[in-house]
C-alpha cells in the first residue's frame, strides 16, 4: 500500500475542477493544485487579496512586487485577468460566486465540519484570515489533508476536536489514501489507493465509513 | 483651490491623538504605507488601537516598531501569524501587553465599508458556530443563522497608493489595492502615501479608484520597494 504524496494528492484534486470553474486555493497543500490543472482546462483561480485569474509562480525576473497570492509568495496574472478591492474580493467569496474552495484542513468530521485555523495553542496567537468566509460562502468547500497525523491519529473523526471553522461546509475529502464525499448518510469511500481496502481505511478514520458500490482505485497519472 | 499635498511625512500626521483608533493598508508588505507608519512611531501618539490585516513582521519598521515600542493596546486583525521569528507581535501577545480582536478578513473589511456606508451593521454567515461568534447576536433570516457585526470607523487610515492628484484621487498598482480603498473610506481623517502627484485630469476618470472626497491627505514618498 502506497499513500499518495502530497502532490499526488493536489493532482487528484486538479482533475475534478470543470473547465470554466472560478476556484479558490487555499494556503499550503491546495496550492500545489494549480500546477496540475489538465491542458484542456480553462480554471480561473481567485486570490482573497483581489485578483482573479492567477497564473503560476513566476520566474525570479519576472516577480513583481505588488504582486502577491494569499501566501504572500510571489503571483502572476495571466491575460484576462483583473485586481479589484478586498471588498469585492471578500464580496465574491460570502456571495457564492466562487464555484469551489479548495482547503487544508486539520481535520474534517463526518457531518463536514472543518477545522483548519486554530489548534488552541496558547504560545501561538490564533490567525483565521479567509478561512471561514471561504468555509462559509463558495458554492462547494472540498478539503485536501493527509489521512491521520504524523503520530497516526485520525483527522476524519465523529466530531472536530479543534475549532471549528465552519460548520457543515465539506462536500469532498482528498487524503493520501481516498477520496471521500460527505453525504447525508455520512462519509462515503469514493477511492482508495492500491492496497487499501475498507477495514484498513476505517481502523486509521474515526468517523464510519461506508464504500461505494462504484468506488474505484484512486489512481495517479503522477 | 483644493491642494491635498502636504509638505512632508510629519505634516501627514499633524493632530493624530493617543488612543486614535488607525486603519493601515495593506495585505502583507504589498500595499502597505511603510514610511506612514514610521512617520507615526516618530509622531509619538500612543495607546493605539491598530485596525490591519497582519501584525507587522519581525521587530523593527513599519506596525512591527510600532508594537516593539509599545504604541499598541489593541490590534483588530485577521492574521496576525506570520514565519518569521520573531517578532515583536508575539513576544507583546505572549507578555499580555497587546489586545488581539481577530476577524474573519471578510468581516474586517466589510465592517469597515459598513461604516464608510453609514449603516449601523450587518448579518454576515461568516463565524456562525465558531468560536469567533462567541459573545455576537444570532439571527436566522430565511432559515440560515447570521451573525451581527458592527461598524468599524477609523480616526485615521493610512494607505498607501500609487499616484494622486490634488484632489486626492488614487489609483493603485495591481494586488498592492487590497484594503487601500475601503479604508480610505472608513476614517475621519486619511492620508495616502503615494510615489507621485499628477496633474488634475491626467488619471482617466474612468480609472480612478478612490475618488478623492474620500482623501484628506497626500504625501509624496520615493520607495525601493522589496521583492516578496
Amino acid at each position: 500500500m502506497t499513500p499518495l504524496s502530497r502532490k499526488q494528492i493536489a493532482w487528484r484534486a486538479a482533475q475534478d475542477l470543470a473547465d470554466g470553474a472560478y476556484v479558490n486555493l487555499g494556503i499550503g497543500l491546495p496550492t500545489l493544485v494549480a500546477d496540475h490543472i489538465p491542458t484542456d482546462r480553462e480554471v480561473v483561480f481567485h486570490s482573497e487579496n483581489g485578483i482573479l485569474g492567477m497564473g503560476r509562480a513566476p520566474v525570479e525576473a519576472e516577480v513583481d512586487p505588488d504582486l502577491i497570492n494569499a501566501g504572500k509568495g510571489a503571483a502572476s496574472l495571466l491575460p484576462g485577468g483583473s485586481f479589484f478591492h478586498h471588498n469585492d474580493a471578500f464580496l465574491m467569496i460570502r456571495g457564492g460566486h466562487i464555484d469551489v474552495a479548495l482547503m487544508g484542513a486539520f481535520e474534517v468530521s463526518e457531518q463536514g465540519d472543518l477545522a483548519n485555523w486554530s489548534t488552541d495553542d496558547p504560545e501561538f496567537p490564533p490567525g483565521v484570515g479567509g478561512a471561514m468566509d471561504l468555509a462559509v460562502g463558495a458554492k462547494e468547500v472540498r478539503a485536501l489533508l493527509d489521512h491521520t497525523t504524523r503520530d497516526g491519529e485520525p483527522r476524519i473523526r465523529r466530531q472536530c476536536r479543534y475549532p471549528l471553522t465552519a460548520e457543515r461546509c465539506v462536500s469532498r475529502i482528498y487524503t493520501n489514501l481516498a477520496v471521500l464525499d460527505v453525504t447525508p448518510e455520512g462519509l462515503l469511500v469514493r477511492e482508495m489507493v492500491d492496497g487499501m481496502d475498507l477495514a484498513k481505511l476505517q481502523a486509521v478514520t474515526e468517523a464510519r465509513l461506508t464504500l461505494a458500490n462504484d468506488w474505484r482505485p484512486l489512481k495517479v497519472a503522477l | 483651490m483644493i491642494n491635498k499635498q502636504v509638505a512632508g511625512l510629519a505634516a501627514a500626521l499633524e493632530g493624530v491623538r493617543d488612543g486614535s483608533i488607525v486603519l493601515l493598508g495593506g495585505f502583507g508588505a504589498v500595499g502597505q504605507p511603510d514610511e506612514l507608519i514610521d512617520a507615526l512611531l516618530e509622531h509619538g501618539a500612543k495607546d493605539l488601537t491598530i485596525v490591519a490585516n497582519n501584525a507587522g513582521t519581525g521587530v523593527r519598521g513599519g506596525l512591527a516598531g510600532l508594537i516593539a515600542a509599545r504604541r499598541v493596546r489593541k490590534i483588530i486583525c485577521s492574521y496576525p501569524r506570520s514565519g518569521d521569528a520573531p517578532r515583536a507581535f508575539d513576544a507583546e501577545y505572549k507578555a499580555g501587553r497587546i489586545e488581539l480582536e481577530l476577524l474573519a478578513q471578510g468581516t474586517l473589511s466589510e465592517r469597515m465599508r459598513c461604516a464608510a456606508a453609514g449603516l449601523g451593521g450587518f448579518y454576515s454567515p461568516v463565524s456562525v458556530g465558531t468560536k469567533l461568534a462567541e459573545g455576537k447576536e444570532l439571527r436566522e433570516i430565511d432559515g440560515k443563522r447570521y451573525v451581527l457585526e458592527m461598524p468599524l470607523r477609523g480616526d485615521v487610515a493610512l494607505i498607501q497608493a500609487l499616484r494622486g492628484d490634488r484632489w486626492g484621487n488614487l489609483v493603485y498598482r495591481k494586488s498592492a489595492r487590497n484594503f487601500n480603498p475601503v479604508m480610505a473610506m472608513a476614517a475621519d481623517l486619511t492620508v495616502a502615501q503615494v510615489a507621485e502627484i499628477v496633474e488634475l485630469g491626467a488619471i482617466d476618470p474612468d480609472c480612478v479608484h478612490t475618488p478623492g472626497i474620500f482623501v484628506d491627505r497626500l504625501v509624496v514618498v520615493h520607495r525601493e520597494r522589496k521583492k516578496p
